[in-house]
């Protein structure tokens, strides 16, 4: 059983892709970290011994570099003082809007959330909604 | 690209000025300034600055977490009323965009 900073890794995923399961790990935190330790990547999470799942451990929960709850509480922090200060990204993540000035006449789909059919449109598209 | 450390932040020259005079007389005046893009050093913390946003100047007053940021950050350009149509009657006001 592979624990690594609260969370389980799949056990027959390759190592690079079994440490991206953690949130704030992606491929090349996570081959940055596999070179670093010089644990083989494509080794599977079930074929590694316990010292080098000790080290992988080691080396991402000691590093002071937030993962998992530390890091989305880190988000949150500085969206919290965006929104604090009232500055533009502040209003924009206030009003759920995407914030580095993209388009919002169409798209936008994901900060904006599910699309909302208008009343107008209900007659083109109804079995939208 | 990013700004090269060896030039410091941006601020408008006339408004550094400014504030410097201030900081020195240790007194305390709303500025009006057109210079959305500077950035906000930690000598304005506690200053009232003026931005003009096109058309008026709105007033920021700048505290420590904003450092860093720039002035324009603070005073919007664009004011959503509502929709045309929309049951709410966007009323024209003093603030609002129109010609």
């Amino acid at each position: 059983m592979a624990r690594i900073a609260g969370i389980d890794l799949p056990r027959n995923k390759r190592t690079v892709i079994a440490l991206t399961y953690i949130y704030g790990i992606g491929r090349s935190t996570s081959e940055k970290i596999c070179n670093k330790l010089s644990v083989p990547d494509e080794r599977r999470i079930q074929d590694l011994t316990e010292d080098e799942i000790g080290r992988l451990r080691e080396e991402i929960e000691k590093t002071g570099m937030p993962v998992e709850g530390d890091l989305r509480r880190v988000e949150g922090l500085s969206v919290k003082r965006l929104i604090e200060i009232n500055c533009y990204r502040g209003q924009r993540h206030r009003r759920g809007l995407p914030t580095r000035g993209q388009r919002t006449k169409t798209n936008a789909r994901t900060r904006r959330g599910r699309k909302r059919v208008t009343i107008a449109n209900k007659k083109i598209a109804p079995s939208k909604g | 690209m990013s700004r090269s450390l060896k030039k410091g932040p941006f601020v408008h020259a006339s408004l550094a000025k400014k504030i410097e005079d201030m900081n020195k007389k240790g007194e305390k005046r709303v500025i009006k300034t057109w210079s959305r893009a500077s950035m906000i050093v930690p000598d304005m913390i506690g200053h009232t600055i003026a931005v003009y946003d096109g058309k008026k100047h709105r007033a920021v007053f700048v505290t420590e977490q904003m450092i860093g940021h720039r002035l324009g950050e603070f005073s919007k350009t664009r004011e959503f009323r509502a929709h045309a149509g929309s049951g709410k009657t966007a009323t024209r006001t003093e603030t609002s965009d129109g010609k």
